[in-house]
């Protein structure tokens, strides 16, 4: 496989992980929600091997295992197991209609653009042009943990925000040094436990995982 | 002697489009039969339900104006000459150079506002209602329509049908992110643009549910016969629009008749696997609130823009 080809399947998967983003974006159930969370990770990972392969860094295949592992099964089954404790069947509440979302997600995306101009032309990598799909996805989590009110969305626009972050990484530098990855793949780990028994606190004290409810908890002056 | 063959091959290609269409909507009606487990009445069943229609008579409402008479002719007419600018059969068609792609979106657009007129002509509460709903689903579906078309157009550098069939189909298949954002939006305003399912129901006669078939109540007929052939016809237009676009190969580029006969043979095979896949989409899905319909061609306007975006930052 010559070097055009690799980097032709590169974008087309940065394209795919943008694509999901998007289809998290305008998703109203949390059982896809969290199904599309774990293709983003697949899509991540497999894009992770594709760019340890072209420019023979072999600590990328790590990572690329890590994100299977983690972002592919672990935190996927960790919150499917929230979503059936919590009994959550109600479809996800937005505070922006979805149509309007998706159409400010292309203005991200456009921005994001412009914004990673100055790096794409100083770089020298073949992953450069999909530096600014990862920056829009990193904004993309941001925007979802925005507009929705329930908890566990927005803990997903949290974790697909680390995904975006682990690409921009991959993309713009070939990964970070791996002892950096591990740490960071630990500390996701640790705090989707942590979000879960948030969860089950703020599902006891409330009945609900809605976080407009937490503005009970304002002192009023 | 060269133009005579160019016009003999365009006057063919009009034949096929207006013979074949039906044939096609029959296949999409067997199909849909076979996977809901039903005898289905056959490929020729439009045929004769066309020809049932021209020799009934023609009523109309004391109160229609010229445009109720007008619009199946129109229709009709329009859906004709789309059909011999498009490059189904051939490369080289005569008419092909007269107009690009958008002004093909166009001319659909023209029909379906005539049509939207005809509806609301007789002053009945279904045929306002159903040109309402078609002028809703219109003005979604056309954006994400012409977002899709200026992808495929950037990647052939030009909006000519002709050249961007031959810019693809001489390309090498590459993995391109925007035309593949581009085919699957195109898929779903085809499916909004032919009245299919999520969308709206082509077998629906139940009033409050129907979009189309809710302008054309108060036609009989050949004015119906006429509606129905030109409605089948942009069914198979829209579908050999996307195969031109996205999967010319195969499509004759020199004169001779063998190749003329492997380009309809070919165009056979592969109106065939779209229809399939039509099908499929259309049996998997239940249809669609029309208010959740934004949402539907909202997704449909979403690739087809990430399709533009795509092409400038990927590749």
């Amino acid at each position: 496989m010559n070097l055009q080809v690799l980097a032709q399947v590169n974008s087309f998967l940065a394209a795919l992980v943008l694509l999901t983003a998007f289809a998290m974006l305008s998703q109203r159930k949390i059982n896809s929600l969290v199904t599309l969370f774990a293709w983003q990770g697949l899509f991540l990972s497999i894009n992770t091997a594709v760019v340890g392969f072209v420019a023979s860094k072999h600590h990328l295949y790590i990572s690329s295992l890590l994100t299977l592992s983690i972002k592919v099964i672990l935190l996927p089954y960790i919150l499917h197991v929230l979503v059936v404790r919590l009994k959550i069947r109600k479809e996800v509440e937005t505070i922006v209609n979805i149509p309007t979302t998706m159409l400010i997600g292309i203005a991200l995306v456009i921005f994001s653009y412009h914004l990673t101009a100055p790096v794409r032309e100083m770089s020298t990598l073949i992953t450069r042009s999909t530096l600014a799909v990862a920056l829009a996805t990193v904004m993309i989590g941001l925007l979802m943990m925005i507009t929705r009110k329930h908890a566990v969305t927005q803990i997903i626009g949290f974790l697909a925000m680390e995904n975006g972050l682990f690409f921009a990484a991959t993309s713009a530098t070939y990964g970070m040094p791996l002892v950096v990855e591990l740490g960071v793949a630990l500390d996701v780990l640790i705090a989707a436990f942590i979000f879960g028994i948030f969860f089950f606190h703020i599902s006891t004290t409330f009945d609900s995982l809605s976080v407009e409810q937490m503005e009970s908890l304002r002192e009023d002056n | 002697m060269k133009a005579l063959t160019l016009i003999f091959i365009e006057i063919l290609q009009a034949i096929v489009v207006i013979a074949l269409a039906p044939a096609f909507a029959g296949w999409v009606d067997v199909l849909k039969c076979w996977t809901q487990g039903r005898t289905s009445a056959g490929v020729m069943q439009p045929y004769r339900n066309i020809a049932k229609l021209f020799v009934k008579d023609v009523v109309i409402a004391d109160n229609a104006s010229w445009i109720f008479r007008f619009t199946p002719y129109l229709v009709f007419g329009s859906a004709v000459v789309v059909g011999s600018v498009v490059p189904i059969i051939s490369m080289n068609l005569f008419l092909a150079p007269s107009a690009d792609i958008i002004v093909v979106i166009a001319i659909f657009a023209t029909a379906r506002f005539f049509m939207a007129l005809a509806g609301m002509d007789i002053g009945t509460a279904f045929g306002g209602m159903g040109a309402s709903r078609e002028m809703m689903v219109a003005s979604l579906t056309e954006p994400a329509i012409l977002m899709a078309i200026f992808t495929v157009s950037l990647a052939g550098r030009s909006t000519s049908l002709l050249h961007i069939a031959r810019a693809f189909a001489s390309g090498a298949l590459v993995l391109r992110p925007s035309i593949v954002f581009a085919g699957i939006a195109f898929v779903l305003v085809v499916i909004a643009e032919t009245g299919r399912i999520p969308v709206d129901n082509p077998s629906t006669h139940l009033e409050l549910t129907m979009i189309h078939e809710a302008m054309i109540l108060e036609y009989s007929g050949r004015h119906l016969a006429l509606i129905e052939w030109g409605a089948m016809i942009r069914f198979f237009l829209f579908v050999t629009l996307g195969i031109a676009c996205f999967l010319p190969w195969g499509i004759a580029v020199t004169d001779n008749a063998g190749d003329i006969a492997t380009s309809v043979f070919l165009m056979v095979i592969k109106l065939g696997i779209a229809g399939a896949v039509l099908v499929l989409i259309e049996t998997g899905l239940a249809k669609m609130r029309l208010f959740r319909l934004t949402e539907f061609l909202g997704a449909a306007f979403l690739m087809a823009t990430l399709g533009v975006i795509a092409f400038f930052i990927l590749e």
